[in-house]
């Protein structure tokens, strides 16, 4: 579905990523680990042609999209969906309005279609009553729901996640997993999760990437990850699982 | 001494970037203006949170601008026995400079801040970025409604403070400093002609355009959390108004 050949980028100085490799297999959710500040949003935006990287290639779909441009790029994105860390929904319109934006402004819909298909996904991540607040007025766990609901506007056959659980209370970021889960299994698309906690990867991964020093140092599923042997997975785990130490 | 140039030399070619910058953009802009679909319904959005909501400023502004400008002059023509020309003086100043300056500096505070504020802080919340990954672009839906709507509005204010400038002059010079009100508007119709106003249109055509590339790009460049955005807005608001006096000399050179 996504295959990540060699990819490079740098920031001025700084180089983020080094040479990453991945693939992404079609259906299922990939989980992307990696401390803070490794260099996985910078990877989750590469997917999405939102940065252009300095080396590689990124096969989306059958179609390299590195070199695309313009209006093809944008066609393409209209089969992604994509929710932002703290959701980053357009804070002048209502709940209602962040969810029909891609609907109104992609679809020839009429008005009255539109209205019941965004009901409807603010239904599916539980948020109809909230429709006419704005998003100033919800809280952290509310507005990735509705950020959800935004990018499920137009069924995207890809969802990307970046670190939806982060800053979240243990019960809210487990009640954002179930969702994750849930949708999944429900769409049967295929979603990309960057995050850098272990108990999310655990609860919703079927396959598991580490990211560290700009590459991606493990990729398999949950199992041959979680018991790899692999020094950098080991150094990963135990020190996320007990910060104290 | 040479750190002194040093430090010179790398805030001279910051500001060439900064002017590249916003000259790109206006490029960037120029092209999805001209390209369908037209999005009437941002323009016009824009226009009412540009122009509309700034007419009060404006008619106060511009009113008193007129009325003061009346009274400095009544004193200096009286010396000649001059008064009678105390509206053409008015007329002409509101009509080629004070109407298109005054007006578009006082947008650029208002609402060219707010463009600044508006776009830095959707820069900095992703949203800029979430409209670009659901394939809208955002030079396209964010900033060509904005330049457009304020290239159309800030003549159209410009219009309405002249128009008050004249008249809160005349309120000065014939009802309280009692100068006889024949001469007075007749001077102005012999003296002032059509374009001097159509020249000071021009002017704030330009200025409009000018104070909202300077203020978009300031806050669609934004880094560096809600400190970017404090600092982008008060340097839009400073850079539009020094462009807007440059831009004034150039163009009063030119048109005049």
């Amino acid at each position: 579905m996504i295959e990540i050949r060699e990819l490079y980028k740098s920031f001025g100085e700084q180089e983020v990523l080094k040479g990453v490799n991945l693939r992404v297999p079609e259906g299922g959710i990939t989980v992307i680990l990696g401390k803070s500040g490794a260099g996985k949003s910078v990877l989750l935006k590469h997917i999405i042609g939102l940065l252009k990287p300095d080396r590689g290639e990124i096969v989306v779909m059958g179609k390299e999209i590195t070199r695309m441009r313009g209006g093809e790029l944008n066609e393409f994105r209209k089969r992604f969906g994509m929710l932002f860390q703290e959701g980053a929904l357009f804070d002048s319109m209502t709940v209602f309005d962040n969810v029909a934006f891609p609907l109104r402004e992609h679809t020839d819909l009429p008005e009255r279609e539109i209205r019941e298909r965004a009901l409807k996904k603010l239904a599916q991540v539980g948020l109809e009553e909230a429709r006419e607040k704005m998003p100033s007025e919800l809280s952290g766990g509310m507005k990735r729901r509705v950020a959800l609901a935004r990018a499920l506007a137009l069924d995207p056959q890809i969802v990307l996640f970046d670190e939806p659980t982060t800053g979240l209370d243990p019960l809210v970021a487990a009640a954002i997993e179930d969702l994750i889960l849930e949708t999944q299994q429900r769409l049967g698309k295929t979603f990309v999760v960057i995050t850098h906690d272990i108990r999310t990867a655990r609860r919703v991964a079927s396959k598991v990437a580490l990211l560290e020093e700009g590459r991606i140092v493990l990729e398999g599923s949950p199992e041959e990850f979680f018991r790899s042997s692999h020094p950098m997975v080991r150094a990963f785990l135990s020190r996320e699982e007990a910060p104290l130490h | 001494m040479s750190r002194l140039i040093g430090a010179l030399g790398e805030w001279v070619i910051r500001q060439v970037k900064e002017l590249g910058g916003v000259i790109l953009l206006f490029a960037d802009a120029l092209r999805w203006a001209i390209l369908p679909p037209f999005r009437l319904d941002l323009l016009i959005q824009q226009m009412e949170v540009i122009g509309v909501r700034s007419t009060l400023v404006i008619l106060l502004t511009g009113a008193f601008t007129g009325m003061v400008f009346a009274l400095q002059t009544f004193y200096a023509l009286r010396k000649f026995g001059a008064e009678t020309m105390v509206g053409v003086t008015v007329a002409l100043g509101m009509t080629r400079e004070l109407g298109p300056v005054f007006t578009s500096i006082m947008v650029t505070a208002r609402a060219g801040s707010a463009m600044a504020a508006e776009l830095g802080t959707m820069r900095i919340t992703e949203q800029i970025d979430a409209l670009e990954a659901m394939a809208i672009n955002p030079v396209k839906y964010l900033i060509v409604p904005r330049v457009l709507a304020s290239s159309i509005v800030v003549p159209i204010l410009t219009v309405i403070s002249d128009f008050v400038g004249i008249a809160g002059g005349y309120f000065v010079g014939v009802i309280l400093l009692r100068i006889n009100a024949g001469p007075f508007v007749a001077n102005i119709q012999k003296y002032v002609e059509l374009s001097d106003i159509y020249n000071g249109l021009i002017k704030a055509v330009v200025f409009g355009l000018l104070l909202s590339l300077i203020c978009c790009y300031k806050g669609y460049t934004v880094k560096g959390g809600a400190q970017g955005v404090g600092r982008a807005t008060t340097q839009s608001v400073v850079f539009s108004s020094v462009a807007i006096l440059m831009m004034d000399y150039i163009l009063t050179a030119l048109l005049f």
